[in-house]
């Protein structure tokens, strides 16, 4: 059973049939970003009559939405002012083979960030204030609409991410930027994935703001921008800003990336369409149900990471945040305990299992397991803002 | 229902709640109340301070009275109180086995930095032991494969960017008192700075903590990956104030140094002229690292102080950065000035040399210590949404001239944090009160508007009794109830942050 509330009150009044009956109630927008447990059949919520922009003032480039709004239509309202949101947020329709339109509270609610992220902050870090309804039924407003806020816990952030199991996020307030009006792409070619780690870490050494930073193995450049790309390896860096600017430090970036490789670049249309491919993970969107997995780590490690699972599963991965973004597809088994392993192994990080037959998924955890002490404190923080455990109970450790 | 302590009276080794404003002692200021202490702490005052001594290297407690008093309050130094001891642990162990102790006994907890809290989220109480970091003060770990630099919380903010910088890199908040101030405070309050236009406040550039619970677990949380696996806990930490743990470490950003800044002064002839050029700059697409603005009484201050030049026939000031390589700045800077042209800018004034640029900088830092020269004041930090600046500031003026006082108005005005300072002779008891009432109308104000009480000072015991002007009772409750989930006897920080009255506990 899917409700489909239209207002705060409506939710409420949903939060609290389900709490007095001892319900499990799911939480979700459009429902683009997860396939639904199989074994799932609790009631649902969705956001999707709970929408349109709220507050838009350009000047003050900050945004407040309704959190069921399609993000499309909050892109429109933005790009027709020539701004964006920093974080890039993924679309996963593609990896997902999913229909519908994204919603912008399904955004904040999984912290979906794109290639900016490692520079510019994930979605949470431009979320300024939110509301929503805790597992009680009472309407909490957390952060505000100003840049600057310590004023009181932040819960805006414990909500960012937390996947629809604290609370029914109805309306977020967030922080947008000016569209740059030049980018560019500096592509370095046939560089394997140690030297491409270390090819990205020296632009980020620069001071040319790099705002992208990708390594896409030879296996998935075939994916990108219809195959043409130059062929081998392509360890890809984007420039964006002024155009006066990015002229400047696209040629200091290129003088220096060429003591690793052959250097060429990427204009501005190709440009947009491949980290456009790159946030949604292009390569991996290819109608099956094979298990993906979204690992981060530290940039300097992701390369290793990859080369120990390679020796011991068959696995099809690329790169982005500077190397600490893998996106890694499994051919059939999603080798779970394998691939965290050797996360710890390598000084830490956390893999999510994004896709995955119904039947993988049943088995496989798909968030990361916390060490006890984490798991037990956020088992209480969900006490408190759930008490009685009604919003999907488990789906987060 | 907690009892409210009302007396400024004795309690034990306690001095109760003398003022010490700037310049002149002996004013007590008791508006704002402390939880009464616990007896059942203080009666065992010599047994708890045995025991930590037990568990202590030689050096790490203080206890006598006299060598208490360094920690009585911190840049809030209106008020004071003296703790039962303090700890001054050397490791993460140390504080794991202090809190452990401090959780069987009952006894609360107040971490502290570098004392250099404006809110008084540093304050003591005669019942607390204080947990002092600064002898935590080892950078652990530089990692610029990974742009990570760990470091123990007692590192102070300046000395991550000085060990980093001549190999490149920066760490980016910068609050004001950056040369004193440690990291761990900052993780605690949230600090921002004048920077954070572009590069963002502390959340934005931490990546991970190792924490000691208040029953001494200790945990880690994020590292040198992105983003959380779990709730982000890590962002929850971040501003909490000291009440859900102590920070015994941080793997914190580092970022790469630009090629060059530029600070540029702008004078106008109004603060209206000054808010719709910010407005402007911002929303013609450049973002500059920082917009600083001074009103006239403020320049005249800081000019008397630093002698950086600024122009004093203006009413109003911004000192504008940009950065990158020189004909990025020039282009920015002349797309800038254009903005200003439209603004009827009287002064534009770029900076010619690192000497000049530094000295336009020292005058803006040092706008609170030179207000101090010449007055007591108390400075605000809310922030107000950018649309809002020039009502709000007309209505400062009102709220300023009906109580009799002065105030100089600086603020990072490319985010709407405010910084009034508000004058006041702190000898007069009366105008002591109407400072403190102004104040209060301030931030009611900033809230109204769609702004909040406090940008990036923190509540601490300041504007604790604000929070219900800006929160309803639920949103407080629900608050308390989380800060309850990490520290369920609210040991931690305890006189701080949430009302006293109707605390949910």
């Amino acid at each position: 059973m899917i409700s489909y509330p239209e207002n705060d009150a409506q939710v409420i009044e949903v939060v609290r049939g389900a709490r007095a009956e001892h319900r499990a109630l799911g939480i979700f927008g459009a429902g683009t970003r997860t396939a639904r447990d199989p074994d799932d059949d609790s009631a649902s919520v969705s956001s999707c009559q709970i929408r349109g922009i709220v507050d838009y003032e350009p000047a003050e480039m900050v945004m407040t939405v309704k959190s069921g709004t399609p993000v499309a239509e909050v892109e429109a309202a933005l790009a027709a002012n020539r701004q964006m949101m920093a974080f890039e947020p993924m679309d996963h329709r593609g990896i997902m083979a999913t229909s519908g339109e994204p919603t912008i509270g399904g955004v904040f609610a999984a912290n979906v960030s794109g290639p900016r992220r490692f520079t510019a902050g994930a979605a949470r870090d431009s979320l300024l204030g939110i509301r929503f309804v805790n597992g009680q039924g009472q309407v909490i407003r957390a952060g505000g609409r100003v840049m600057k806020n310590v004023t009181g816990l932040d819960l805006v952030k414990l909500l960012a991410g937390s996947q629809g199991t604290l609370g029914f996020i109805t309306e977020v307030t967030f922080r947008v930027l000016p569209v740059p009006p030049a980018i560019e792409t500096i592509v370095i070619s046939g560089l394997d994935d140690l030297a491409a780690t270390k090819a990205m870490a020296a632009a980020m050494a620069l001071s040319v703001e790099v705002s992208g930073a990708a390594h896409l193995p030879a296996s998935v450049i075939g994916r990108f921008l219809n195959g043409d790309l130059p062929k081998g390896e392509a360890t890809v860096m984007r420039l964006e800003g002024l155009a006066a600017s990015v002229s400047v430090r696209a040629a200091k970036l290129a003088e220096t990336m060429e003591a690793f490789g052959p250097v060429s670049r990427l204009g501005a249309y190709e440009s947009c369409v491949l980290w456009r491919e790159i946030r949604d993970v292009h390569p991996f969107a290819d109608g099956s149900k094979r298990p993906l997995w979204r690992v981060s780590v530290a940039p300097s490690v992701g390369h290793q990471l990859v080369a120990a699972l390679r020796l011991e599963a068959c696995i099809d991965a690329f790169f982005d945040w500077q190397g600490g973004l893998v996106w890694m597809r499994m051919e059939a088994d999603p080798k779970a305990e394998l691939l965290r392993r050797h996360i710890r192994a390598i000084g830490g990080g956390h893999a999510t299992l994004v896709r995955a037959t119904d039947e993988v998924r049943a088995l496989t955890p798909a968030f990361e397991p916390l060490p006890d002490g984490v798991a037990a404190l956020s088992a209480r923080v969900k006490q408190k803002l759930d008490p009685a455990g009604i919003f999907s109970p488990g789906k987060m450790g | 229902m907690v009892e409210i302590c009302e007396s400024s009276g004795d309690h034990g080794i306690a001095s109760g709640y003398e003022l010490r404003v700037l310049k002149q002692p002996g004013f007590n200021m008791n508006s704002i109340k402390f939880l009464p202490p616990r007896d059942s702490v203080l009666s065992r005052r010599e047994e708890i301070i045995s025991q930590l001594k037990a568990m202590l290297p030689r050096g790490s407690l203080v206890h006598e009275p006299r060598e208490l008093v360094p920690f009585e309050t911190d840049a809030f130094v209106s008020y004071k109180q003296m703790p039962l001891a303090v700890v001054l642990p050397e490791n993460t162990a140390q504080v794991a086995a202090i809190m452990s102790f401090c959780y069987r006994n009952s006894i609360p907890v107040v971490p502290r930095g570098a004392g250099t809290s404006l809110c008084g989220g540093a304050i003591p109480q005669p019942d607390a032991i204080v947990v002092g970091l600064s002898k935590m003060n080892v950078v652990l770990d530089v990692d610029y494969e990974n742009r990570a630099a760990v470091v123990q919380a007692g590192v102070t903010n300046l000395r991550i960017s000085e060990h980093v910088g001549a190999d490149g890199f920066f760490y980016a908040p910068d609050p004001s008192s950056q040369l004193a101030c440690t990291i761990g405070g900052n993780i605690g309050m949230n600090s921002g700075g004048a920077h954070c236009l572009k590069y963002g406040v502390t959340t934005n550039n931490l990546l991970g903590v190792k924490m000691v619970l208040i029953d001494g677990t200790i945990i880690e949380l994020g590292g040198k990956h992105l983003d959380a696996a779990g709730y982000d806990l890590l962002g929850l930490v971040c501003g909490s104030e000291g009440q859900l743990g102590i920070i015994t470490e941080a793997t914190v950003r580092l970022i790469a140094t630009p090629e060059g800044c530029r600070p540029v002064l702008f004078g106008f002839e109004t603060s209206e002229e000054a808010g719709a050029c910010v407005s402007e700059i911002i929303a013609s697409g450049i973002i500059p690292v920082a917009i600083e603005f001074m009103d006239k009484q403020a320049i005249e201050i800081c000019e008397a102080f630093a002698g950086a030049g600024y122009p004093l026939d203006v009413g109003a000031l911004l000192i504008v950065e940009i950065e990158g390589s020189d004909p990025e700045m020039d282009d920015m800077l002349s797309r800038i000035v254009d903005i200003a042209g439209r603004n009827s800018v009287k002064t534009v004034r770029a900076s010619q040399t690192a000497t000049e640029a530094a000295l336009i900088w020292k005058g803006r830092k040092s706008a609170f210590g030179a207000t101090g020269r010449i007055a007591d004041y108390i400075c605000m930090d809310g922030t107000v949404p950018l649309s809002k600046l020039p009502y709000v500031l007309s209505k400062i003026a009102e709220i300023i001239d009906r109580f009799g006082l002065r105030v100089a108005n600086v603020f990072h005005a490319g985010d709407g944090n405010m910084h009034p300072l508000i004058l006041f002779n702190a000898n007069d008891p009366e105008d002591a009160a109407k400072a403190e009432e102004a104040g209060n109308e301030i931030l009611k104000l900033c809230v109204d508007v769609g702004g909040c009480l406090t940008g990036e000072h923190g509540v601490g015991i300041e504007k604790r009794d604000l929070m219900r002007h800006q929160y309803s009772d639920d949103e407080l409750n629900q608050q308390m109830a989380v800060r309850s989930a990490f520290d369920a006897e609210w040991l931690l920080n305890p006189s701080k942050v949430f009302p006293l009255e109707g605390r949910a506990i």
